[in-house]
């Protein structure tokens, strides 16, 4: 292995924080979403990882279907944010209230 | 130049890409600095021996999912975010409490668990497409079925989401 294991975790895991810190962080729904590709990238890497140390397929098989997922999602989720849009003429979440009062 | 050098040098490119993403105002630029974030962790994906799946990291993510990205910032005519309202800086210092908590409590489990991640595997034979998609054909028949099922369930309410008229 190049690195050992450890580093690449806890690469993995900094990115995932800082997918984190974008959901909280900002108001667009867009930058939203693309925080939570990194996240799911953040998770791709670690499974990338264990899979070369364990010597296993198993894990790229594992982010093979987390791709799709990903695939999916965003496809369905931007397309809720483009209805939203026409609905409400905006992106940012917390001008989204319909169902707090 | 040796390739953990390489490694280190594309992990800071990727965390580095990863911040401009989440600070930026700009969601066109965020859209942009992600494509980079891709590309240095498919270049990881290379490093780690996990060939085909480096690839799939740019066909899918660089490619298609970055390509949606900007189509729907185009499409909603975003330009640059507004400056934050009063109330959001508590939530600010709070996410940022939460996120460091969450982070390191993860690395002293790390460090109390030095047995189980030391070693690593010298010879890997897994990494090609030949293996993967024996594993996949075999395997994980049902799960890579029911990943094609999922695609199509996406499109269909993809199609129907984005009709003028719900």
């Amino acid at each position: 292995m190049v690195v050992p294991l450890e580093h690449v975790i806890a690469l993995s895991m900094i990115l995932f924080s800082i997918g984190v810190l974008g959901v909280l962080f900002r108001r667009n729904a867009i930058t939203i979403f693309m925080s939570i590709e990194l996240m799911l990238n953040a998770v791709n890497l670690a499974l990338v990882g264990f899979s070369r140390y364990y010597n296993s397929v198993d894990g790229q098989v594992f982010v093979f279907l987390v791709m799709t997922l990903a695939a999916a999602e965003v496809a369905v989720g931007l397309a809720i944010i483009i209805a939203l849009y026409r609905n409400r003429q905006t992106v940012n979440i917390d001008e989204i209230n319909l169902m707090k009062n | 130049m040796s390739l953990s050098f390489l490694f280190y040098l594309t992990a800071t490119i990727a965390v580095a890409s990863a911040i401009f993403v989440v600070l930026n105002r700009n969601a066109v630029y965020s859209a942009i600095l992600l494509v980079l974030c891709f590309f240095a962790l498919a270049v990881l994906y290379l490093l780690l021996e996990a060939y085909f799946l480096a690839v799939l990291e740019v066909f899918i993510y660089a490619g298609a999912i970055m390509v949606l990205f900007l189509f729907a910032i185009m499409l909603l005519n975003l330009g640059h975010e507004d400056a934050l309202p009063k109330f959001m800086y508590l939530q600010r210092a709070l996410s940022v409490l939460m996120v460091a908590l969450f982070f390191f409590g993860i690395i002293l489990i790390m460090l109390h668990e030095p047995g189980v991640l030391h070693q690593p595997g010298d010879t890997f034979s897994a990494g090609g497409i030949h293996v993967l998609g024996e594993a996949l054909f075999s395997k994980y028949l049902l799960p890579f079925e029911v990943a094609s099922l999922l695609l199509l369930v996406a499109l269909i309410g993809t199609v129907y989401l984005a009709k003028r008229k719900i």
